[in-house]
């Protein structure tokens, strides 16, 4: 069928800023939308620009706000967002981050607030046996929905916080990060990652609005894992009667 | 850093190019003893690595008996005898210790009830030199590739690595033979940036692109070797190439062997378990090469579900025996491709699948440290190394088995970054005289400014590899086809030459990496071509109708093939078969 993909465009070297370009084409219900993007690509207008990797959802490349809301281009299905022929479908960078060039946005921001809750395990060095820590199946499912992050910034980009209240608000994606850690059984980091979540723009600032784990496309559950990490925090700081507080 | 002739330059010790696993495990190694940076084409999180699903095979043997030399045997019998011995050996000995430091490191494997790394079947893996499967793959999930490169990117930012994300390999470039750095173009700025090194490791990944239907990403336009291959660096059993039996039809997304390791089948338009007829022993878990060909050969014979044998024509994996619980606990992610791509659940309906091109065996001539090897026997480029998909040990000879990607990737990406920051600690400062950067600048210089036509695209150049390379270099081959391709190929490299971008713009400029990406595609497919219609024998993913039969008395050797213009000029090497006679191989 015939569909019409809305596209907002910014090209630096243009000093007209962003225009909205329409592009008629033929699409089948079942293919990807990202599939109709690389289609104008190739075939239509050269010079539009967006990111791509894997192509079915694994790499986090193509996350763009589609229909108005944030999902990768890749895992969308022509049908998912285009009702018959002539429907318009409209595709837009992700939001609260500076646009570069067309759909491609700065991740830098995105990728220093994930820096900077240390995403990475901190435990004792490994013993001379070599043999693997022990975890049991219980202790790895608690940390299972947090690791099935791929940093596309989806949730990063639907946070009406980081959107509107407080842009310093270190973000749905990096809380993730921190709780896939602070919950690993392995782990004994908790205390260095206290510094950047206590902060007043670390996990404190989450409303509940819950747009991230609406928009996340791996499913997981993301404002439990930020009210799960707050209580952490709190509890935390109510144990140890403050003393931990200038350790990170 | 500092400029010079619109040259952005850098100076590092050691410079590694990728940063899928391979790049990475090298990175983390290298930047302990030498100034080393990561040049990644993607962002690291978005390499293809993330893409591996089933598992990382390690005879760690915490559910049976196992031993890493009946995985060494394994791996040299998947390779239909043209892997390396000793190499294989090494892979099997280090893969235990590489998964015990991936899970030290953070990684979250799925655990046995006691707390131990859970493992599971996949093909070609057996116990006691092929008596009976054996459960030596260690996975999380069916993404085990996705938690191998977190974690190994999580290691890289506690280690303080430095990354240059989206800066695309143009050249190697040499003094005399020792490597003398890497020229790169920054993707936001299209500047053009040099990187002087007294080490050069690539790691770029493979390059399924080439064909029409494939697992692998966007990415996956083998520009490492391609870059290698134009400066008169061999390449090595380029006719190998690894078709996975199990894609998404139509799309080509890959559902792991893993469904088949937890007890899936394939199935034929009647219902039947065809892989009894091909496999007696191993059935569903025979090596992946001769599960493609059981595909391809139930299709012709009119027992595909359309059963006319056209393009279209598909078997099914069905995995509904295993159940909703086991599906979603071991199996969320290929259980979310079949809703989401065919809106099927696999719990209840079989999956309709067709083979994928997937897996480069050849690549990169390199020994087991990394070193890249030259034309003539032991000679090597000092200072070059490869690691990962894109090189060739080589540990997988002419069929890769499951999970042993990733088990090269941490094995021998570890040891190319041990040796090269060795050799670059122990080495003085290199030149590169200004000459050299003269291949790199005429190359992008071409693409600038825009002018192009819509009636000479690269997009139509690539259609048409990808056809030619699917239907004539696939699973089953035909000397006239491959002929033909040869020819087209040829054609295809001269169009290329023309091709302009309509894009003038300097940053973020898609079109014209396109057309970068394609003329290595090109290169690759050309030598692969050439290297397969000069094999006139079949084994292992090289599968010729008019030699149908393997022939150890002449082919039991390596391809080398290199560039050399508009022709590919070949040689052969021995294979090391220290360890274990060729055999038979039935499974």
């Amino acid at each position: 069928m015939i569909i019409v993909v809305d596209i907002l465009r910014f090209q630096p070297e243009q000093p007209a800023g962003s225009r909205h370009d329409r592009f008629e084409v033929e699409a089948e219900p079942a293919s990807r939308l990202l599939d109709v993007l690389v289609h104008i690509q190739r075939r239509v207008d050269p010079t539009l620009v967006f990111r791509r990797s894997c192509g079915h959802g694994v790499c986090g490349s193509d996350a763009m706000i589609i229909n108005g809301q944030e999902r990768l281009a890749c895992k969308t299905l022509v049908r998912d967002v285009a009702a018959g022929p002539g429907s318009i479908v409209t595709v837009e960078p992700l939001r609260n981050l500076r646009v570069m060039r067309d759909l491609a946005v700065d991740q830098g921001p995105f990728f220093e607030r994930y820096r900077a809750v240390k995403p990475y395990l901190m435990a004792p060095e490994a013993g001379p046996e070599a043999r693997e820590r022990l975890q049991t199946p219980d202790e790895r499912s608690v940390i299972e929905d947090a690791t099935n992050c791929i940093l596309c910034a989806a949730c990063f980009s639907a946070c009406p916080v980081v959107g509107g209240v407080d842009p310093n608000f270190i973000g749905p994606a990096a809380v993730v990060q921190a709780s896939r850690f602070q919950d690993d059984s392995r782990d004994r980091g908790f205390a260095e990652r206290l510094g950047v979540l206590d902060r007043p723009d670390g996990v404190w600032p989450c409303e509940n609005r819950f747009a991230c784990t609406r928009v996340c496309p791996r499913g997981i559950k993301v404002t439990k894992l930020i009210n799960l990490t707050k209580r952490r925090v709190a509890e935390f700081k109510a144990s140890n009667a403050g003393r931990s507080r200038g350790s990170a | 850093m500092g400029g010079a002739g619109g040259i952005v330059l850098h100076e590092h010790d050691a410079v590694i190019i990728g940063a899928g696993g391979a790049g990475l495990y090298a990175a983390l190694r290298a930047s302990h003893r030498v100034r080393t940076a990561v040049l990644s084409k993607v962002h690291p999180l978005r390499s293809h690595t993330g893409a591996a699903q089933g598992g990382i095979g390690a005879a760690l043997g915490n559910i049976e008996e196992d031993r890493p030399e009946w995985h060494a045997f394994d791996t040299v019998k998947g390779g239909d005898y043209l892997t390396d011995q000793s190499a294989a050996l090494i892979l099997a000995d280090e893969a235990v210790k590489a998964v015990i430091d991936l899970e030290r490191r953070g990684l979250p494997f799925n655990r046995t009830p006691d707390g131990r790394i859970d493992q599971r079947r996949f093909g070609g893996h057996t116990r006691n030199f092929g008596e009976a499967a054996v459960r030596r793959s260690c996975y999380a999930g069916d993404r085990t590739g996705h938690m191998i490169l977190q974690t190994l990117y999580q290691q890289c930012i506690k280690n303080e690595v430095a990354f240059f994300d989206e800066f695309h390999v143009i050249d190697v470039v040499f003094d005399g033979r020792s490597c003398s750095g890497v020229a790169a173009v920054e993707l936001a700025t299209g500047d053009l940036h040099f990187f002087r090194a007294k080490a050069v490791l690539l790691a770029t990944g493979g390059f399924g692109r080439m064909y029409q239907v494939t697992s692998n990403a966007f990415a996956s336009t083998g520009d490492g070797p391609a870059v290698l291959a134009r400066r008169g660096v061999p390449l090595e059993d380029m006719e190998f190439f690894q078709f996975h039996p199990t894609g998404l039809r139509g799309l080509g997304i890959l559902i792991t062997e893993a469904v088949r390791g937890e007890g899936g089948v394939l199935r034929n338009r009647a219902g039947e378990r065809f892989m009894e007829r091909y496999s007696p022993k191993l059935l569903d878990l025979a090596p992946r090469d001769i599960v493609s060909r059981a595909i391809v050969a139930e299709i012709r014979e009119g027992r595909g579900f359309a059963g006319d044998g056209s393009a279209g024509d598909y078997v099914v994996l069905d995995a509904t025996a295993l159940g909703k619980e086991t599906l979603e606990a071991k199996l969320p992610d290929i259980t979310g491709f079949c809703r989401t791509y065919l809106g099927i659940d696999p719990a209840a309906t079989p999956i309709p699948v067709l083979p994928t091109a997937h897996y480069a065996m050849g690549g990169i001539p390199t020994d087991d440290r990394g070193r890249v090897a030259g034309w003539t026997p032991g000679e090597f480029y000092p200072g070059l190394y490869a690691a990962g998909e894109c090189a060739c040990v080589s540990v997988h000879g002419a069929n890769r088995l499951g999970t042993n990607s990733l088990v090269d990737l941490v094995v021998f990406g570890r040891r190319a970054g041990d040796h090269m920051a060795e050799f670059a600690a122990g080495s003085g400062s290199v030149r590169a005289g200004s000459d050299e950067l003269e291949f790199a600048r005429d190359r992008i210089a071409r693409l600038r400014g825009g002018g192009g036509s819509p009636d000479a695209t690269a997009d139509d150049l690539r259609r048409r590899m990808e056809r030619a390379m699917m239907d004539k270099v696939g699973i089953v081959r035909r000397g006239p086809d491959m002929a033909e391709a040869v020819e087209e190929l040829k054609e295809l490299r001269d169009g290329w030459r023309n091709v302009r971008p309509r894009d003038a713009a300097r940053g973020f400029n898609a079109e014209t990496l396109e057309i970068l990406e394609l003329g290595n595609l090109l290169d690759l497919a050309y030598v692969t071509a050439v290297s397969a219609l000069a094999r006139t024998e079949s084994r292992g993913s090289h599968a010729r109708e008019d030699h149908p039969g393997r022939d150890d008395a002449n082919w039991l050797r390596h391809t080398l093939a290199r560039l050399e213009g508009d022709r590919v000029a070949t040689s052969y090497r021995p294979v090391d078969l220290s360890r274990w006679k060729p055999a038979p191989r039935t499974y």
